[in-house]
C-alpha cells in the first residue's frame, strides 16, 4: 500500500500559482463589494493590496498569531455590524473575511485548494443579489479562473494561455453535463428551511400604504414588474389597470390598507360579463403578497385568494418568480347590490383641510347628484391650471388644501389623494386603488412589459345602485398619462428614468431586444421552477415526469455524455502524414491479394517481393515505390508529386486472386 | 490475507515482470478522487443545498456546471495516462549506497503533451515529466541501491493528477529492468598490495606514456599536457588523462591474503576499494576470488569485470 501514500512532490506554491490564486479571488470577492459592510470593503481592499504586494516583493507572510487576531477582530467586527452570525449577509460579510485572510496565509496546495473552493461559494452567494445574463458572464470569467488556477497547481510551470485553454476546453466539455442536470435533475421548490429575516431585502414595488412622492419614487426605477404575454390582441392602453392594493384609511397624510377582508372559499366579490381577455402574467419578486391583475378577473390562478375589494392576494410573499393565467373582464360591477350604510367607513376622514371641506359642502348643494358633483371635480381638475409632475413641491399640515388651493402641482398620488378626500368630504364613499397603469409592448418576443415607473394610484367611487366605479382624476389633468405613458405626459426635463425615455429611438430597439433576451433568461432559466419543469418534460413527451423518471433519463444521458468523453479520451490519432497515408493505402489494396506489407519491410523490399509474387505488378509497383522513395527520402517534396503518388496508388489495377 | 494478496494481483496484473513495450490500456489505469476532490465533492453538495434553498436558477446552474467539471475532469486524467507505451532503457551500475537510476523510455503518440505524470518505484521519490507530443521521453526513475548484485526495483507506479488535483490516476508497469549493484567501497581501506614490479617482464601495466587508458582526478603536480580539457569543457572537474606504459607496479587483489577476521562483505568492500584505487593509480591489477581469478589487466573493460565479480560474488547471478 506504500504506493498510495500521498506524494505531493512540493508542498509550497511558486509565484505564478499565486498569482492565479490571487485572481481567482479577486474576481469572486469583487461583486461583493456592493453588499458587505464598508469597513469590510476597506479591510478586504488593504488586505488584498498587502497580498500583493508581499507576493510582488516575494516577502514572508505575516505571522500566524496576526492572523487568528484579524480572524477574531473580524468576526466581533461582522457581530456588532448584524447583531448575528448567521443568515444571509452576516454570512457573506464571514465568506469575504476568510477569503482574505485564507489569502494571507497562502502558503501550500492545500491552502490554494481553500481559496478555490472559497471563491466558488462566493460567486454563488452573489446570485443572492443578482442573476442577470451580465453577472452570469461574470461569473463564467472567475470559474474559468478558478479552473486556471487549480490546472497550475497540478502542472507547475504551465503557461497562462495553456492553463486558460485547458480550463476553457475543460467547461466547454462540463457544458453538455450542466444542461442535462439543469433540465432534469428533480426540482425541489425551496426554501428546506425557515428563511433568515433579511433574505429578501431590496425589492421594490408597491407598497399598501401611500403618501405623497411614494409613487412618484417608484416611478424614478425603470425596473420591470411584470411581464405580460396576451392570448389575443393586445387591449387599449385605457383599459389598462393593474390592480394592486386598495386603501382605505387616510390620516392626513398617508392611506393605509388596513386589514384585508379574505372572501370564504375563494368567492368573487365582483360579477363579471362580456367579452374576456386571456393572458400569462410573470411576476417578479416583490417580497409582498400582492397578486396584480387586469380589472376585474373571472378567475383566481391557483393558490390564489381576493379580498372583498377584488384585490388579488398570493398566501405568502412572492419571494421568486411567479407565472400565473387568468381570464379578465373589461365589464364588472362590484358592490353595487350592498346597501350604503357597509361603506359608512369609507366616508371616514381625519381633522383638517378645512377649506376643501367648505368647497365641497358647498358643491354639494349646488350639484344636481353624485355624478354631477364627480364631473365637476374632474372638470375643476382639467380647467384650472393643475399641472402633472414628477416633482411636485412639498405639502405641510393641510396637504390637500394647499394642492387644490395653492400648488396644484402634482402626481398621480396627489390627484388620487386630493379627489378620494373631497368625494369623502362631499358625502360619497370612495378609496384609493394603487397598482399600475399601461405598459409596453416589447415587438421583439411579444411580451408586455410593465415597469415600476408604470405605477399609478386612481380612486374608487361607490354609487348607489351602480357600485363601485373607476375615476381616474390623472386621466383628466394629463390625458397623456394614460394614453401613451409616462414619457409624453410630463414635460421635458423631467428626471424620467432612462428606460423610459421616449426621445432616443434607437436606444429604445437596442433595449427591446436585449430585455426580450432577459425574459427568456428569466422565463426559461431563473423562472424553471418545479412546474416549468414537469410542464417542458410532459411536452418532449416525457409521460409521468416524477422524481424516478427524472433521475433515471439524467443518470442515462449523463453516461452517455461520459461515453462520448471516453470515447474521445481514446481516441487514436489518423496518421496525418499523407505521404504514410498513401502507402498504407497501397499496402491495403494489396492485402486483397494476400500481399500486405510487413511491418519491418522497406519500400524497395516490398516491391520487390510484390514483383516475384505477381509479376504483372511488378512495373507499376516499382514506379510507385520509387516515388515514394523518392519523396519520403529525397527533397522533391511538394504537393503535386504527393498527389500524383495518390494517383498511381489509385489507379492501379489489382489482379483478382485466381 | 492470501486472497486479498491474489486479489491485489489479480486487479493489479502484477505478475512480473513484462515484455516491452508495456502499453498502458485502459483496463490498467485506475482512478479515484483525492482527497482535494472529496472536498470539493462536500462543497458542491454544500451549494446544492444553498441553491435549492434560496431557489436560486444560477446557483443550480453553478454547481451542475462544477459536477460536469469534476466529472470531465475523471476522464481528463485517465486520458493523461492511457496508451502510454513504456519500453526499458539502460541503467548504469552503481555502488551500494547510492542511487540507480533506471531509464525508461516513454512513447506518448498522441499529438497532445502529457504533462506533469510522476513516476516512482514503490518507496522512492517521484519524478516529474511532461511528456511530450508524438515523442519517446527517456525518464530516468531513482531507485536506492542498498546491496551488492542485481537491484531488481520491481514495478513502476505512473500517476497523474493533471489536469485538475481532484482525481488521480495511476497504473503500474513492470519493465524488465535491472541495474548491476557494486558492492560499497570500503571507506578508509588499507594501502594497495603492490606486487614487485617487472617480475613477467613484458607484462602490461602501470602508467607510462603510449596509451591513453582513462581519466583519475587532477592533481596540482600533473602536467598541464594531460588534462582532460574535452571533459573540462563539459563542465566535469579537472581530470587528468592516464597512459598506460610498461614496467610500472601491478598488484594482486587476493580474497585469501585478506585478514581472516573479516566477514564476506567487508571483503568484497575492501576489495572493491582496492580496484578502484589500482584504476586510478593506472597500474596493472588482478582479483582472485573463491572459485575465480580473473588475470593482470587494465582499461575500462577490465575494471567492470573485476567489480562485476565483486557485486555478484555468492551466487548473485540471476
Amino acid at each position: 500500500m506504500a504506493a498510495r501514500k500521498a506524494r505531493t512532490p512540493a508542498a509550497s506554491l511558486d509565484k505564478a500559482q499565486q498569482l492565479w490564486l490571487l485572481a481567482c479571488a479577486f474576481l469572486a470577492l469583487l461583486p461583493a463589494a456592493e453588499h458587505v459592510p464598508l469597513w469590510l470593503t476597506g479591510v478586504a481592499g488593504l488586505a488584498l493590496a498587502w497580498r500583493v504586494i508581499l507576493w510582488w516583493q516575494g516577502l514572508p507572510l505575516p505571522p500566524r498569531w496576526l492572523l487568528t487576531f484579524l480572524v477574531l477582530a473580524g468576526t466581533a467586527g461582522v457581530f456588532i455590524t448584524y447583531r448575528q452570525l448567521f443568515g444571509k449577509d452576516p454570512g457573506v460579510a464571514l465568506l469575504v473575511l476568510f477569503m482574505v485572510l485564507k489569502l494571507l496565509e497562502l502558503r501550500s496546495t492545500r491552502d490554494a485548494l481553500t481559496v478555490v473552493l472559497l471563491s466558488y461559494f462566493l460567486l454563488l452567494t452573489h446570485f443572492l443579489e443578482t442573476q442577470s445574463i451580465g453577472f452570469a458572464g461574470l461569473s463564467l470569467l472567475a470559474l474559468i479562473v478558478a479552473t486556471a488556477a487549480m490546472a497550475s497547481l497540478a502542472r507547475r510551470g504551465g503557461t497562462v494561455a495553456a492553463h486558460l485553454r485547458l480550463s476553457m476546453l475543460m467547461l466547454a466539455q462540463a457544458a453538455p453535463f450542466m444542461l442535462v442536470l439543469f433540465l432534469l435533475f428533480p426540482r425541489v421548490q425551496g426554501p428546506l428551511w425557515g428563511m433568515p429575516v433579511d433574505a429578501y431585502s431590496g425589492m421594490s414595488g408597491l407598497s399598501d400604504t401611500m403618501s405623497p412622492g411614494s409613487i412618484g419614487n417608484l416611478s424614478l426605477s425603470g425596473e420591470i414588474a411584470f411581464r405580460v404575454q396576451f392570448d389575443g390582441a393586445i387591449p387599449p392602453r385605457q383599459a389598462l389597470y393593474w390592480r394592486g392594493p386598495v386603501l382605505r384609511f387616510f390620516d392626513g397624510r398617508t392611506w393605509h390598507a388596513g386589514v384585508p377582508q379574505i372572501m370564504p372559499s375563494r368567492e368573487l366579490p365582483h360579477a363579471v360579463s362580456g367579452p374576456a381577455i386571456a393572458y400569462t402574467l410573470t411576476l417578479e419578486p416583490h417580497n409582498k403578497p400582492w397578486l396584480f391583475a387586469l380589472e376585474m378577473p373571472g378567475t383566481l390562478p391557483a393558490n390564489a385568494i381576493i379580498t372583498s375589494e377584488s384585490q388579488m392576494l398570493a398566501r405568502m410573499p412572492i419571494r421568486s418568480r411567479l407565472r400565473y393565467a387568468l381570464l379578465s373582464h373589461p365589464e364588472y360591477s362590484l358592490g353595487g347590490s350592498n346597501s350604503a350604510d357597509s361603506f359608512k367607513p369609507l366616508l371616514q376622514l381625519p381633522d383638517g383641510n378645512p377649506k376643501t371641506r367648505v368647497l365641497m359642502s358647498q358643491w354639494r348643494k349646488e350639484a344636481g347628484g353624485d355624478e354631477a358633483l364627480i364631473r365637476r371635480l374632474l372638470a375643476h381638475f382639467r380647467q384650472e391650471s393643475f399641472f402633472y409632475t414628477l416633482t411636485p413641491p412639498l405639502l405641510g399640515e393641510h396637504g390637500v388644501d394647499e394642492f387644490l388651493f395653492g400648488t396644484r402641482r402634482g402626481f398621480c398620488e396627489h390627484f388620487a389623494s386630493a379627489f378620494v378626500f373631497a368625494m369623502r368630504a362631499a358625502g360619497i364613499p370612495a378609496r384609493v386603488v394603487t397598482g399600475y397603469q399601461g405598459g409596453e409592448h416589447n415587438p421583439v418576443d411579444g411580451y408586455f412589459i410593465v415597469r415600476q415607473s408604470d405605477a399609478h394610484a386612481w380612486a374608487e367611487v361607490w354609487l348607489p345602485q351602480r357600485g363601485w366605479l373607476r375615476v381616474d382624476p390623472t386621466a383628466a389633468v394629463a390625458p397623456n398619462r394614460i394614453e401613451t405613458g409616462l414619457a409624453t405626459a410630463v414635460g421635458t426635463g423631467e428626471p424620467l428614468p432612462f428606460m423610459v425615455r421616449a426621445d432616443l429611438d434607437w436606444l429604445r430597439a437596442l433595449r427591446f431586444r436585449w430585455e426580450a433576451l432577459s425574459n427568456s433568461w428569466n422565463q426559461w432559466v431563473l423562472g424553471y421552477t418545479p412546474e416549468r419543469q414537469r410542464e417542458l418534460l410532459s411536452r418532449l413527451g416525457m409521460i409521468e415526469p416524477d422524481w424516478q423518471a427524472m433521475t433515471a433519463a439524467m443518470g442515462t444521458l449523463c453516461g452517455l455524455l461520459l461515453l462520448g468523453l471516453m470515447a474521445w479520451a481514446l481516441r487514436k490519432r489518423a496518421t496525418r502524414d499523407p505521404l504514410l497515408r498513401a502507402w498504407e493505402r497501397l499496402s491495403g489494396k494489396l492485402s486483397r491479394i494476400g500481399l500486405a506489407r510487413h511491418a519491418w519491410e522497406g519500400p524497395a523490399d516490398y516491391a520487390h517481393r510484390v514483383a516475384a509474387a505477381q509479376p504483372v505488378l511488378a512495373k507499376p509497383v516499382a514506379d510507385i515505390a520509387a516515388l515514394y522513395i523518392a519523396l519520403r527520402y529525397g527533397r522533391a517534396g511538394s504537393r503535386e508529386a504527393a498527389d500524383r503518388l495518390n494517383r498511381m496508388i489509385a489507379l492501379l489495377k489489382v489482379p483478382t486472386r485466381t | 490475507m492470501r486472497a486479498a494478496a491474489s486479489f491485489k494481483r489479480w486487479l493489479f496484473r502484477l505478475y512480473g515482470p513484462e515484455p516491452a513495450p508495456i502499453v498502458l490500456t485502459q483496463r490498467r489505469i485506475f482512478v479515484l478522487p483525492t482527497r482535494a476532490g472529496l472536498a470539493f465533492a462536500a462543497t458542491l453538495g454544500f451549494m446544492l443545498i444553498g441553491a435549492i434553498n434560496y431557489n436560486l436558477s444560477l446557483g443550480y446552474a453553478l454547481v451542475f456546471l462544477l459536477t460536469g467539471l469534476g466529472l470531465v475532469t475523471l476522464l481528463h486524467t485517465f486520458r493523461n495516462l492511457v496508451q502510454l507505451e513504456i519500453s526499458p532503457g539502460r541503467a548504469d551500475p552503481v555502488f551500494a549506497g547510492e542511487t540507480a537510476l533506471f531509464t525508461v523510455l516513454i512513447n506518448n503518440r498522441r499529438s497532445s503533451d502529457r504533462c506533469a505524470v510522476h513516476l516512482h518505484f514503490s518507496d522512492a521519490p517521484a519524478v516529474i515529466a511532461d511528456l511530450a507530443a508524438d515523442s519517446t521521453s527517456p525518464i530516468g526513475i531513482p531507485s536506492p541501491a542498498a546491496r551488492r548484485g542485481w537491484l531488481r526495483p520491481g514495478r513502476i507506479t505512473l500517476e497523474s493528477r493533471y489536469p485538475l488535483v481532484l482525481v488521480r490516476a495511476w497504473s503500474y508497469a513492470e519493465p524488465d529492468i535491472r541495474c548491476l549493484v557494486y558492492p560499497a567501497p570500503e571507506s578508509s581501506a588499507p594501502p594497495l598490495p603492490l606486487a614487485a614490479c617487472g617480475a613477467a617482464g613484458g607484462a602490461p601495466g602501470g602508467s607510462g606514456l603510449e596509451d591513453f587508458s582513462g581519466l583519475r582526478s587532477h592533481t596540482p603536480s600533473d602536467s598541464p599536457k594531460h588534462i582532460a580539457w574535452k571533459a573540462v569543457a563539459r563542465e566535469q572537474p579537472l581530470l587528468t588523462k592516464q597512459f598506460t606504459g610498461t614496467n610500472q607496479a601491478e598488484a594482486w587483489l587476493d580474497w585469501g591474503a585478506l585478514p581472516p577476521g573479516l566477514d564476506v562483505e567487508a571483503r568484497l568492500s575492501r576489495l572493491t576499494r582496492w580496484v578502484l584505487d589500482a584504476k586510478s593509480a593506472g597500474i596493472s591489477y588482478g582479483l582472485r576470488l573463491p572459485g575465480l581469478e580473473i588475470p593482470l589487466g587494465t582499461g575500462e573493460r577490465h575494471h567492470e569485470t573485476c567489480l562485476k565479480a565483486l557485486a555478484l560474488h555468492g551466487g548473485k547471478e540471476s
